[in-house]
């Protein structure tokens, strides 16, 4: 099956000369959670705005389930939902007016069944007949995504949805995001809240000065460029590394009581044996060890600052 | 044709113009009522009739024309300006409508409530002056054009303009005055030959006088030549937006 979007070497010059997006390639599969990761000014959004039609690209193409952006626009966009990163909204609108104007924009025939399911999925329900102008911002960023899902789109993209989100919120947009996913829409969403791409992605992708820096499933990116680490418990406190130790890259923690071991998993040789032997030819005992596997944001850090 | 987006939007913009019947509707009969009153009774009293119609009712058209023109080009303007500015602008431009259809339900809201306030104008002039329309058909012809192109033009200035100030500007530093000096108070023939030239160069008053034609069956320029010249200025109006969505202008980064 071919891809449901496939964006092909996309580049974005903007009139100020600066370049946001430089020779982009990305495809996104059928009903998986893709995460757009990378950090403030990365072009997470312009190339979002070139798939969903607000940004007019400077080259490359991009097809949305066999329909190029250009000439075939009608059926592309049809197909997509999109919430943005900024909260706009018509103040002075009901969120059910303002639900059912966003489908009829799109083209369908009213619906009062669907946009009431939405609402209710969305906690908006009883908030039906308030202007937006009374809601609070999570009501809001909610509205927002009513408006996206009320066209019944296969594909939908939410620009960091959970800026500015409380916890409890966040949780329950996630919860929110999977059924929808789990109902066939694929969900594209860009975040630079690395736990949020952790907790809902299959896959991802990292975006860093306008390249895709990598694209992988999560749990093989994870184990393909996870560093480990190895911490050691000391039985006695030590203030500083000892000397025969130096080849090993240790660190001391939690006030020398602690020595941390970092090491890349994917590589043969981990090191770990060796760094046993010398402890114990140093005379450092342990009481206890542990594994960790490093954090998306680990990796994130160390692919973005590679470049 | 996505007809029902074309109906979204101009549904939209019906119902913001609703909301604010106050300012849209009430607020230009009454400064419309004190024309008449200023310049139809108290001073139009003491001036002679022109070409054989009463003063005050020889001035009907013209403020027709005024509220007309500033209307269309408020309604417009603000009405594809404001979305750009809080950002709602989004959601026209990802989702599956054309560019004429948007221009079809902005540029249609906007005449829209253009003729209706047009319409409304006549009708409280009746209750000031005597009135008689000669060609009710060409009457309604030259109000509903006047109304599209001068929506047209708001748009492009909703488009254009990056903030407040540039969206008052146009209407009130170039057509208040345009509307002022294209006869709406006067027949151009009144004027001494130079300024009558000059006049010539203002597209306001062909559409007064087409417009007063319609009512009076007096002009001061040929009816022929005022279609044309109406006819003119939408289209160009219609070629700059076609550029405006061709090029993405302001509209698109």
């Amino acid at each position: 099956m071919h891809p449901i979007i496939s964006v092909s070497n996309v580049t974005k010059k903007y009139a100020s000369g600066l370049v946001a997006l430089n020779g982009v390639s990305l495809d996104i599969e059928r009903g998986e959670i893709f995460a757009l990761l990378g950090p403030n000014g990365a072009g997470k959004t312009t190339l979002i705005g070139i798939i969903c039609g607000i940004v007019n690209a400077s080259g490359g193409t991009v097809a949305v389930d066999g329909h190029g952006i250009g000439k075939d626009y009608r059926a592309a966009r049809s197909l997509i939902g999109l919430v943005p990163q900024e909260l706009a909204t018509d103040t002075f609108e009901t969120v059910w007016n303002t639900v059912s104007f966003s489908r009829g924009l799109f083209g369908l025939p009213p619906s009062p069944a669907h946009i009431a399911k939405v609402l209710k999925d969305l906690s908006l329900l009883d908030r039906r007949n308030s202007k937006i102008l009374t809601l609070s911002g999570g009501m809001k960023r909610r509205v927002m995504i009513a408006k996206a899902l009320a066209h019944e789109p296969q594909i939908l993209f939410l620009d960091e949805p959970t800026a500015g989100v409380d916890v409890e919120l966040r949780k329950s947009m996630w919860d929110l995001i999977r059924q929808l996913n789990a109902s066939g829409v694929t969900i594209i969403l860009t975040t630079h809240y690395i736990e949020e791409a952790e907790e809902m992605a299959g896959r991802i992708g990292v975006i860093n000065k306008g390249e895709i820096v990598v694209v992988e499933e999560k749990a093989e990116l994870i184990r393909k460029l996870g560093r480990k680490q190895l911490t050691l418990d000391l039985q006695k406190r030590l203030d500083a590394i000892p000397e025969g130790l130096d080849g090993h890259p240790l660190a001391l923690a939690a006030d020398g009581r602690q020595l941390i071991y970092t090491y890349d998993s994917k590589s043969e040789r981990t090191g770990i044996a060796s760094l046993l032997k010398d402890l114990s030819e140093a005379g450092i005992r342990f009481k206890d060890l542990s594994t960790q596997q490093s954090s998306l944001e680990d990796i994130f850090v160390g692919l973005v600052s590679q470049k | 044709m996505n007809w029902r987006g074309v109906l979204a939007i101009y549904g939209f913009e019906m119902a913001r113009w609703r909301r604010t019947l106050m300012q849209s509707v009430v607020s230009p009969v009454i400064s419309t009522s004190l024309y008449f009153v200023v310049f139809g009774s108290a001073i139009g009293s003491r001036i002679d009739s022109i070409d054989g119609v009463n003063y005050g009712a020889f001035i009907v058209p013209g403020l027709i024309m005024l509220t007309l023109l500033t209307n269309s080009i408020a309604n417009a303007s603000f009405g594809i300006y404001f979305p750009r500015f809080i950002g709602t602008v989004y959601e026209i431009l990802s989702a599956p409508v054309s560019p004429f259809e948007i221009v079809l339900g902005y540029v249609g809201a906007a005449a829209t409530k253009s003729v209706i306030l047009g319409l409304i104008i006549l009708a409280t002039a009746g209750f000031f002056v005597p009135l008689q329309i000669a060609h009710p058909f060409w009457m309604l012809l030259f109000l509903v054009l006047t109304a599209v192109t001068f929506s047209l033009f708001g748009f492009l200035i909703g488009i254009w303009a990056d903030n407040f100030e540039k969206l008052q500007a146009i209407p009130l530093l170039v057509i208040t005055p345009l509307t002022f000096l294209g006869g709406s108070f006067y027949s151009i023939g009144v004027l001494p030959p130079f300024w009558r030239k000059v006049t010539l160069f203002n597209p306001v008053v062909y559409l007064i006088s087409g417009f007063r034609w319609s009512f009076y069956n007096i002009a001061d320029v040929s009816v022929a030549l005022s279609l044309g010249m109406t006819a003119v200025f939408l289209a160009i109006c219609a070629f700059l937006v076609w550029r405006v969505f061709k090029t993405g202008y302001r509209l698109k980064t």
